[in-house]
């Protein structure tokens, strides 16, 4: 655990405490149950931003609290152990783009509504099923046309940031945007969007790139909800190590179960030490590109490991839809292929180190 | 008060960044630049010429070389801040720390802790004036992983102990000049039987046998002890302490093998650039084997990853007081990650990367080649790492005892 002020301290025991009593993985299955348009429940939403966490990493001038990105890491982590259904992660790389790149017009105009609750952002990026592919939507005169495969949060989101062939822009739900729902495993919201000739505002203040700054950002902040997910499904299988009796013992008596504890413990090790790097990069300004590579591919390697051997030491009742371990398993793999693949991380590393 | 506090804390800090650079301008000989015996513990004696001897007088004499230990005792007793102005400045100059050994990484710290006021003074000056070497007399041939099983034993003679038994992978053993051993002191209870004594290596009765490693290294002896007499004085902590404080030994050893140890250090380049060197590359100047180069960034990023952890475990451990039981966790990753990183190395290299001796290959490529089988050790010893696992699986996440 990183070393937290008191302010970071009391955000997440509170971020603890609200999604253990208010949002537990039963609000989730109730969210995949009762299937809302938005993909969540728009209630536990608003309690959300009521409670601040939607302005973490807006300045306090248009409405936010500045906390930073441990902040807004720890409270993501905390949701994450309770696969708390929200657009916050979407809506907050949404904000962060607008911080970074756009006018004074556009944040003034945009992140106090960010910032309330009021609009949910979310990034269109990738069109293909791949992160990492080639962009290809185009804006002529303020209208942009291309389609965005699998968007996170589409369906609850108003304001899109979008990626085209020459920089970011700003596109409000409305004529000629449209949208089809792709129905993931995690069961949360995901959609093709269209732009035909929607109209577009160019983030124009961020720099070249800008594009890889918000991506950095996507990285770090999803391998928060990761590490929330693994450390759940850690502590759900070591429990349930501990209470199943077979050949009338404990699982948790026997060594070869107790030395794969003690790899995943070690994974999970490392991959808080990464995350909270990764955090703390973007926070300190420094050496954020290759941080948000660790933490991502830290991330997927001790997740996927995690949610594997979480059903495997469960046994059959693991494969049950009544126990929750498998939803941390289909969500985990939708966030592992989410803005960079193991292969496409380490590519991206080695890239960056110049070999 | 607070605000005049600060900038005082400031002014001094300042004062002992002046202190040390006036010092090492003084000490520090020039050609020692860069050199630092860092192996001095497993490779052998330390070859001192007049340039190095002095250096470690001068630094062992400020206490520098041991900075955190209390002054009282010839440490440095350096607060943590200043302690990393020392370091900052000693690199700067390209100084290194002549004085370590077991007595620093392991017994020192555990003596602190353990040892009557009489010991400390006794045994912690020379440590910190780098005069004494010191080994390690734990695993026995029946006391290996299950090192409570230890039988050599000490018998009670009155004023002293008579000890008579077998220690084995004793590092060091025949360069050094006293031991911390546990031994047996009551056959009738395992754990609370052992007792934590300081025996002479050149007692009458001691005998040395250096083994030979598949690294051609011999770091490592078998220590026979025959009616070996040591004072009642040298018991540290009381009789039957010896597991408790053993213990806590290993936590000092597990918490310095982490980091890597000798292999890391004698590993030397960074992978990416031995790979550069070593491997064909593109028109872009990427590695042209598209595998090799992202097995090369997948350990880059674990290592990365692994450092990171490290980092954090002394953050935290700062809060908690001393050494944890993570420590447990760094062992068993860094061993295995260093491993693998040899293993990289060698295979980057090819066959020139396995030479035995001869003028065909570097010293650095044979120096590999010894650290890649030197470091087959690293899993092995200071508790292996199924050991290590038994003790995060029972004494971390608290699973029951398998036996």
């Amino acid at each position: 655990m990183a070393i937290l002020n008191e302010e970071q301290e009391m955000l997440r025991d509170m971020a603890r405490e609200w999604a253990t009593n208010e949002s537990p993985v039963a609000a989730f299955r109730k969210v995949r149950n009762e299937k809302p348009a938005e993909g969540y429940s728009t209630d536990a939403f608003a309690t959300m931003a009521q409670m601040g966490w939607t302005g973490i990493v807006i300045p306090e001038e248009f409405g936010g609290s500045d906390f930073g990105w441990m902040s807004a890491g720890l409270v993501v982590e905390e949701l994450g152990k309770t696969l708390t259904a929200s657009p916050l992660v979407a809506t907050t790389l949404a904000a962060s783009v607008i911080v970074l790149g756009g006018s004074d017009e556009q944040k003034s105009m945009w992140l106090p509504k960010l910032a309330s609750g009021e609009v949910v952002g979310t990034l269109a990026i990738d069109e293909g099923p791949r992160h990492g592919g080639k962009v290809t939507a185009t804006v002529s005169s303020g209208k942009l046309t291309g389609t965005k495969a699998f968007v996170h949060e589409a369906h609850g989101a108003t304001l899109f940031v979008v990626a085209a062939a020459d920089g970011l822009y700003l596109v409000e739900k409305g004529e000629g945007v449209t949208m089809s729902d792709r129905k993931l495993t995690d069961q949360r919201s995901h959609a093709e969007v269209t732009f035909d000739g929607a109209a577009a505002e160019r983030l124009a203040d961020g720099g070249d790139d800008l594009l890889d700054k918000v991506l950095d950002r996507a990285r770090i902040l999803t391998s928060a909800e990761m590490l929330g997910m693994a450390n759940q499904v850690f502590d759900v299988t070591l429990d349930y190590l501990k209470q199943r009796v077979q050949f009338n013992q404990v699982l948790a008596s026997f060594q070869a179960l107790q030395h794969r504890m003690a790899d995943l413990f070690a994974d999970l090790a490392m991959m808080r030490s990464a995350v909270e790097s990764g955090l703390e990069a973007l926070d300190g300004g420094y050496g954020i590109p290759r941080a948000a590579c660790v933490a991502k591919a830290e991330a997927n390697r001790a997740l996927h490991a995690m949610s594997r051997e979480g059903i495997q030491l469960h046994g059959g009742i693991g494969m049950t839809d009544e126990y929750d371990v498998g939803f941390y398993l289909k969500r985990a793999r939708v966030l592992e292929a989410s803005w960079g693949s193991s292969t496409y991380l380490k590519d991206r590393f080695a890239n960056l180190a110049g070999y | 008060m607070a605000t005049l506090a600060e900038p005082r804390e400031a002014t001094s800090d300042e004062a002992f960044r002046e202190e040390v650079r006036a010092f090492l301008a003084d000490h520090f000989p020039p050609e020692l630049k860069g050199k630092g015996n860092a192996l001095a513990s497993v490779e052998g004696p330390t070859k001192e010429g007049p340039a190095e001897k002095a250096w470690r007088e001068a630094m062992g004499s400020r206490g520098w070389g041991t900075p955190t230990w209390p002054k009282e005792y010839g440490g440095g007793g350096l607060s943590k801040a200043q302690t990393r102005i020392l370091q900052e400045e000693m690199a700067k100059a390209g100084a290194w720390n002549p004085i370590g050994g077991m007595g620093v990484m392991m017994f020192g710290p555990t003596l602190l802790e353990y040892g009557s006021e009489e010991q400390k003074h006794e045994h912690i000056p020379p440590i910190c004036r780098g005069e004494i070497r010191w080994c390690q007399g734990y695993s026995e041939p029946n006391a290996g992983s299950d090192l409570a099983n230890l039988q050599t034993f000490a018998e009670d003679k009155g004023d002293h102990y008579v000890v008579n038994g077998q220690k084995t992978w004793t590092s060091g053993g025949q360069w050094a000049d006293k031991c911390f051993a546990i031994v047996r002191t009551d056959r009738s209870d395992k754990h609370h039987g052992i007792s934590f004594m300081l025996i002479d290596m050149d007692a009458p009765g001691v005998e040395v046998r250096p083994i030979q490693m598949i690294s051609g290294m011999s770091p490592f002896c078998e220590t026979f002890f025959t009616d070996v007499k040591v004072p009642k004085k040298n018991l540290v902590g009381q009789e039957g302490q010896g597991w408790t404080i053993g213990k806590r030994l290993l936590q000092h050893e597990r918490t310095n093998i982490s980091g890597g140890g000798a292999a890391a250090r004698m590993m030397g380049a960074n992978l990416s650039d031995l790979a550069k060197k070593y491997l064909e590359l593109g028109d872009d100047g990427r590695i042209a084997d598209a595998v090799m180069r992202d097995r090369i960034a997948d350990f880059e990023i674990r290592w990365q990853a692994f450092l990171l952890t490290a980092k954090r475990a002394v953050e935290e451990s700062k809060a908690a007081g001393g050494v944890s039981e993570i420590s447990s966790v760094l062992k068993k990753l860094g061993t295995k990650l260093t491993q693998e990183r040899s293993e990289l190395t060698i295979e980057i290299m090819g066959l020139q990367g396995l030479g035995w001796e001869g003028d065909g290959f570097s010293e650095s490529e044979l120096g590999g080649v010894r650290a890649w089988l030197f470091g087959k050790a690293t899993t092995i010893y200071g508790g292996s790492t199924e050991i290590q696992n038994n003790i995060i699986a029972k004494r971390v996440l608290g699973m029951l005892d398998h036996q």
